[in-house]
């Protein structure tokens, strides 16, 4: 379907040099890419799907001390990097659509502000992981977080229940922040080619492929955000 | 190079393409790679059945006098675990799947060459910290990691040996991805799904367990790790986790992981069951709805490992009633080899011999199978010797048959030598003898109650006479295993050139030469004919009279 480039040095079959010599055509070459990207989300969804089959058990066993420590975290802090990350995949679309119309200085610009986003979402966390130290609720020797059920003045939180709640809080948001750290890796790479304007309307499967990785993440996060955050913050 | 090639009138193969060491360690031709796999997983095998042989030479004598019991610890858990991890799950897919599927439906490679050879490399990273864990004293959880005793109560090498099989898996989930995208985009014109060799079926089946249960064991691996090192709670009672919590998410994986292992070898019998019969496989769509059948409902099986563990017994009762399910779509492929062979023109050569013992062996793993699905049976045979039977009828006697009759039959089109046929049907012989021996006895020792795991049994020596069947089994099955290892490296050098089409088989893989050239084929096939058309082909070759 696409149209041929001008003619290449030797004016023989391979237009594209993105194009691998395994793949008959670059549309084959674009659909194996976007399957295996999608192949690949498909085993992310079941790996964070064991760590919220953990949550689910101990939400279900250890109800009022999983809302006592949801209540501890910093709904601001969260909110803010909810919105951030929201922003971040409307850059990332942003650069796809830019790539297929072609403007390159649009596609490093969309690029550059997703990663700033993401990396802007990494200093929050950070921030928010720095608190938690300082508050004692990380787990361990020095785990300290007193204070009762909520609604049950007098049932005492339980120091065990509270930190396998805050061990799956670090496990997950943990895992969720490597796998930003992964993608803003791959977008400074995919930023390096743009540059140099490697994408054009009949080749930008780097991007596009990149940026279904950085949606899944975010929508990771569009979970992990209210589990983690709002699950108890009826009062 | 290239030069003496013309001078000596050799035609260019993937073999003699390039030399040097640089020439394969950064190839990305499939046909390379699954040699490289092929190297690695016969060096594990070897260092996985050693670990064996220790294990069934203490077992001689009730006393425990050979190893000390924390050794005989070792020695199961790392002989499984490499077994498991680093043979049985890789080898059919990364060997024989690697280098056939492409040619299979008329592919130059993989979708991902590149992601192909990357996951050789994080199988290679991941036996290298096994070996490390080996080196370093090993780890004696029992190939499961059961918590809390891999958490709590172990000093051994969990954390290295966890990691390991997570990078394995790594591995393993990327050749999963290759070959569903492989399959879905890579065909060529007129190989419609409904044309696909079962060989190809099977491994697609295979993929989809590879990519939706190994992040689920992935997961559990990096949790096991994290508890060690930060002494979390998540699966320790003590600190208020749930070590079942730890069974279920394992055996999420881990029960999927026999259809991995099993399913590539359902596909290797297929091939070779139409070949030496001469006929068109019996139901091909129940064949390939079958597969599939088994991927799926092996998915909702895995309580089973746990009836003893604890689980109430209505989850007990359902997770029975599910594994028998399983029996439906395996009875089927039972069945439809049998029928595929009924009336066909049967020839015994090496391969054939190995389909055969797989169908027998499969089929007694699978009945007593159900035994254990089966919750009173259970109870009583639970942690015996009837389980370790049960499930070496499966992976043994299924899976390593079907392994070496794919290695056989493909031979010829991988190396572009033949083997020795005499010299593989005796080691067939060899291979199934020794099976038997080795370990139709523990079925009998685990009926009696002899418990797995145990370094001693001198309490009841009675055990013995079957436990000295069982070792001397086991030494005919290494000299039937090493037997094809000798004389596979032998027909490489030695060995008589292999015609394209030495069994005169069907399927795309024939008809390019052996072996074959880089990009396999030198135009772009167009397929207008059905899997095993053997008819046809029969039919032609009677016409046209083949020069053997």
């Amino acid at each position: 379907m696409h149209t041929s480039p001008p003619a290449t040095v030797e004016g023989v079959a391979h237009e594209n040099p993105a194009l691998l010599h395994h793949f008959a055509t670059e549309e084959q070459q674009k659909n194996a890419a976007n399957l295996g990207m999608w192949v690949f989300l498909a085993t992310e969804i079941m790996f964070f799907g064991g760590m919220f089959f953990a949550y689910l058990v101990y939400r279900y066993w250890y109800f009022g001390d999983f809302g006592a420590g949801s209540q501890s975290m910093n709904v601001t802090l969260g909110g803010t990097n909810t919105a951030v990350l929201i922003c971040s995949s409307l850059t990332v679309a942003l650069a796809v659509r830019a790539a297929q119309l072609g403007k390159q200085k649009m596609i490093v610009v969309c690029l550059i502000l997703t990663m700033l986003l993401g990396l802007v979402f990494l200093g929050i966390k950070g921030v928010e992981y720095h608190d938690k130290f300082v508050e004692h609720h990380v787990p361990g020797p020095s785990f300290y977080f007193p204070g009762h059920v909520p609604g049950h003045v007098n049932i005492p939180i339980n120091q065990q229940h509270a930190q396998i709640f805050f061990s799956l809080y670090f496990i997950m948001t943990g895992l969720h922040a490597l796998h930003m750290i992964i993608g803003v890796g791959l977008f400074a790479f995919i930023t390096l080619h743009a540059m140099r304007g490697r994408y054009h309307p009949n080749y930008y499967t780097p991007v596009e492929t990149a940026g279904l990785y950085w949606h899944f993440v975010d929508i990771i996060w569009i979970y992990l955000f209210p589990l983690l955050y709002l699950i108890d913050r009826s009062q | 190079m290239a030069t003496a090639v013309i001078e000596t009138g050799e035609r260019e193969t993937y073999l003699n393409k390039e030399y040097g060491i640089k020439s394969w360690l950064l190839t990305v031709d499939h046909k390379r790679i699954a040699l490289l796999y092929l190297m690695g997983i016969t060096f594990f095998f070897f260092i996985g059945g050693f670990f064996a042989l220790l294990i069934r030479l203490e077992l001689l004598t009730p006393a425990g006098d050979l190893v000390q019991a924390d050794t005989y610890n070792k020695l199961f858990t790392m002989h499984g675990q490499i077994m498991v991890f680093f043979f049985l799950i890789p080898a059919v897919p990364a060997v024989l799947g690697n280098f056939l599927i492409p040619i299979m439906i008329g592919a130059k490679d993989l979708a991902f060459p590149r992601i192909n050879l990357l996951s050789w490399y994080l199988y290679m990273i991941a036996g290298v910290m096994m070996l490390y864990t080996i080196i370093n004293g090993g780890v004696d959880t029992g190939w499961t990691f059961y918590t809390p005793l891999s958490t709590e109560f172990l000093n051994t090498h969990v954390i290295s040996a966890g990691l390991s099989i997570f990078v394995a898996g790594f591995s393993s989930i990327l050749t999963g991805l290759n070959f569903v995208v492989t399959t879905h985009r890579m065909r060529a014109p007129g190989m419609t799904w409904s044309r696909l060799p079962l060989f190809v079926w099977a491994h697609y089946a295979t993929s989809i367990i590879q990519l939706l249960g190994t992040p689920v064991l992935a997961i559990t691996l990096v949790l096991v790790v994290a508890e060690r090192l930060f002494h979390l709670g998540i699966f320790n009672p003590a600190l208020g986790g749930d070590p079942l919590l730890f069974q279920h998410l394992f055996w999420f994986y881990s029960h999927p992981a026999v259809y991995i292992m099993i399913l590539p070898g359902m596909g290797i019998v297929s091939e070779i069951v139409c070949c030496f019969s001469r006929k068109r496989v019996f139901g091909y769509q129940a064949m390939a709805l079958a597969l599939l059948g088994i991927a799926v409902v092996g998915f909702l099986v895995w309580a089973h490992h746990m009836f003893v563990a604890g689980i109430s017994l209505y989850a007990a009762l359902i997770f029975s009633i599910l594994s028998y399910f399983v029996a439906v779509p395996s009875a089927i492929k039972v069945f439809n080899w049998t029928s595929t062979m009924y009336k066909g023109s049967i020839s015994y050569q090496t391969p054939m011999l190995y389909a055969f013992g797989f169908i027998g062996l499969f089929t007694m793993g699978g009945l007593t199978g159900l035994f254990l699905a089966s919750l009173g049976i259970d109870v009583h045979v639970t942690d015996t010797y009837f389980v370790v039977a049960h499930f070496h009828y499966i992976m043994v006697g299924g899976m390593v048959m079907a392994y070496l009759g794919g290695m056989h039959f493909w031979w010829p089109k991988i190396s572009g030598k033949l083997y020795p046929e005499a010299w593989g049907r005796l080691a067939a012989l060899l291979v199934f003898v020794g099976f038997n021996l080795t370990f139709f006895p523990q079925f009998v020792l685990g009926y009696m109650g002899m418990p797995r795991r145990y370094w001693d049994y001198s309490h009841s020596p009675e055990y013995q006479i079957l436990n000295v069947l069982s070792t001397a089994g086991a030494t005919v099955l290494a000299v039937g295993y090493l037997l094809p290892m000798v004389y596979f490296l032998w027909s490489m050098r030695y060995g008589k050139p292999a015609p394209d089409n030495p069994w005169n088989a069907a399927g795309l893989e024939w008809k390019i030469p052996s072996p074959p050239s880089t990009y396999n084929f030198e135009e772009q096939p167009v397929v207008t004919w059905e899997a095993y058309n053997y008819d046809e082909l029969d039919k032609r070759a009677e016409e046209v009279p083949v020069a053997h």
